[in-house]
């Protein structure tokens, strides 16, 4: 494999503060063109790793390059293929909009007529013209960070580092933003992305890494890093309520493990390892007479995944992991500010919500 | 530089590997660099004008001050004392002022947007470079006001019009390399309030153990050895000359070599600090 095709590809970054190990050994590797999301809870070291990449900060072992060239040997290079929009927006807060932008072009060789066409060119794409002249302190955090990635995007670079683009918005502005992510990925652009929410990977990333105490426990597809995880899980309606005792036993007889209940719902639960076993489930269900309402067969949501290989729920900044809420998985979680973030930690979500859910009626 | 607009129905992205890159920075995208982040520098201060307070007031009270209460003390009256402090306040205010250069500093390094100014490819100094090049309307400010409020106590500089223009320059270029110094110190100093503190440290000793307020031959002979060798001593006796007489001497020399020596040791040590500095 040429280096021409990896925007970024790391070995063993290691960035130690005093005492502790933020980075411990992580190991990168993304394919020009693709979107790829590292994924972890707060002080896993997603921002360090970054900052390690974008040259802003030097790793204390290990190499990384960008498009096959070295950050520690050719920074000046690198910083030429890389645009960067920090957790917090990196924007000068005393300057209005206009001027930001105008300030970046300037720094990225554009001069006068270029630079005032340009930075209007983006204020109008992310939707500022109207706010331009205006103060920053003015502006509301979904505005910031579009102006954080507009100047981003001054220099038209192959490749941007978004780190936790959507922490601390709302879900309707965040929507927006993954509109943005996947618009810039149709014109070429490779994103690498943190970011702390389990859907927004799984939205937005080709491939993820999951990071946890600053080492990468897990690197595959949205679908590999479920599938790591192993069952699938089959839900069974009942049209009837007092069949439940009845199906419990037969789909137990047929599968070798007891589903869960909940007869309020008509409800089963199994674990499944073959899906092609789900038939002879059906078919031992209609030799007993039960007639089903409906039918699912879920793969394991990253919420579950991330459970699995952490061994702990995100352990940092997330407030009600225990009770969270019955948010369709669809949607994004409920952050309108950053106390109320939370990562979904529920172990299952409404069928009829996922795409990748295989759905038969009875 | 390719200027197109972002299209979303078209791949508009070179891709990485099919862009010619440079390793280096060249001289002329260095100064580029740092008149634009000069420009930046001047927008801020627009912004929030009450950062000129200290170079509006601190020259009118300074001069009212150091006249009145010297004036008898050391040149028998007012009028006679003028020729001598206007030059060494002109310097003392001017330079007092540079400190500011550096507090400032620390305090915008600690904003996000320094983090982007690290990621794009322009020039390592001009960040710094662009923040003290800025500072040269503050300089130029604080000498304006001085002079005048010398000509308003009665000063008549015998340099006339040029002399006395030669002398500010000269100050403002002196101040704008010794704020070098106190850009080292913002930028290794860990709160805008130690920056302070360092930097009035360094520039107290340096002013006031000089000639700019009392003659020379007044103080004790250990001390005179080292107001002698003070660059603001040279500083303050040309700038003297400049402006009392319009005579050009080795004490201009002087002031700008030294100033060169301060630029040439404290921009690269900033720099690399600054470069440091995560």
């Amino acid at each position: 494999m040429s280096s021409t095709d990896r925007a970024v590809e790391a070995h063993g970054l290691v960035k130690t503060f005093g005492s502790h190990r933020a980075v411990d050994g992580v190991d990168l590797s993304v394919r020009t063109g693709s979107v790829y999301g590292v994924l972890g809870p707060n002080g896993a070291g997603k921002t360090t790793t970054i900052r390690m990449l974008a040259t802003l900060l030097r790793p204390d072992a290990g190499s990384a390059t960008i498009f096959g060239h070295d950050v520690g040997r050719e920074p000046f290079v690198v910083r030429q293929l890389i645009g960067v929009t920090g957790q917090y927006a990196s924007v000068d807060e005393t300057l209005s909009a206009t001027e930001n932008l105008q300030l970046f072009c300037r720094l990225n060789g554009l001069h006068g007529a270029a630079a005032r066409r340009r930075s209007n060119d983006l204020l109008e794409e992310f939707d500022l013209t109207e706010a331009a002249t205006r103060p920053l302190k003015n502006f509301s955090g979904g505005m910031r960070r579009r102006l954080d990635l507009a100047a981003s995007l001054i220099a038209q670079p192959p490749l941007l580092f978004l780190d936790e683009p959507t922490t601390g918005l709302d879900p309707r502005t965040r929507a927006q933003m993954w509109a943005t992510i996947r618009r810039l990925v149709a014109t070429g652009s490779t994103v690498l992305l943190t970011t702390q929410y389990l859907e927004e990977a799984d939205q937005l990333a080709d491939r993820i890494a999951v990071i946890d105490h600053g080492r990468v426990v897990a690197e595959g597809t949205g679908d590999e890093l479920k599938a790591s995880v192993g069952a699938q899980s089959l839900q069974l309606t009942l049209v009837d309520a007092d069949d439940v005792t009845a199906a419990s036993r037969t789909v137990e007889q047929v599968l070798g493990t007891s589903p869960v209940a909940s007869p309020e719902a008509r409800r089963l639960t199994v674990p499944v390892d073959d899906a092609t076993r789900v038939t002879d489930v059906l078919t031992a269900l209609r030799a007993a007479a039960i007639d089903l309402a409906g039918l699912s067969l879920d793969k394991p949501t990253l919420d579950e995944v991330f459970l699995a290989l952490t061994g702990s729920p995100t352990d940092t900044d997330v407030t009600g992991t225990d009770d969270a809420g019955d948010v369709p998985a669809g949607d994004v979680p409920a952050a309108g500010s950053r106390t109320e973030t939370r990562i979904e930690t529920r172990t299952k979500t409404h069928p009829e919500t996922r795409s990748d859910t295989m759905e038969v009626s009875a | 530089m390719s200027t197109r607009t972002l299209d979303p129905t078209r791949p508009t992205i070179v891709p990485g590997a099919q862009r010619t890159l440079r390793n280096r920075v060249t001289p002329g995208q260095t100064v580029r660099d740092s008149l634009a982040m000069a420009r930046r520098g001047l927008i801020k201060v627009r912004r929030t004008p009450e950062q000129l307070f200290d170079v509006t007031l601190q020259p009118i009270i300074f001069t009212v001050m150091f006249t009145f209460l010297f004036g008898g003390a050391v040149a028998g009256d007012v009028a006679s004392y003028l020729p001598i402090v206007i030059p060494g306040i002109l310097v003392q205010t001017v330079i007092t002022t540079s400190v500011v250069t550096g507090v400032q500093l620390r305090e915008d390094m600690d904003k996000g947007v320094f983090d982007r100014f690290k990621s794009l490819p322009i020039a390592r100094i001009a960040p710094l470079a662009g923040a003290l090049l800025a500072d040269v309307l503050r300089y130029l400010i604080a000498t304006t006001i001085t002079i005048t409020m010398g000509l308003v106590m009665g000063w008549r500089p015998g340099g006339g019009f040029v002399g006395v223009a030669l002398a500010g320059l000269l100050v403002v270029v002196c101040a704008w390399s010794i704020s070098w110094i106190f850009a080292f110190f913002g930028v290794i100093a860990r709160s805008a309030s130690s920056v302070q503190g360092i930097s009035f440290m360094v520039l107290f000793p340096l002013t006031f153990l000089s000639n700019a307020f009392v003659s020379v031959d007044t103080l004790p002979s250990w001390l005179q050895g080292f107001v002698n060798v003070n660059p603001v001593s040279h500083l303050v006796t040309a700038v003297r000359e400049l402006a009392g007489s319009g005579t050009l001497t080795h004490e201009v020399g002087i002031a700008l070599l030294g100033s060169a020596v301060i630029v040439a040791v404290f921009a690269p040590l900033a720099v690399r600090a600054y470069m440091r500095k995560a």
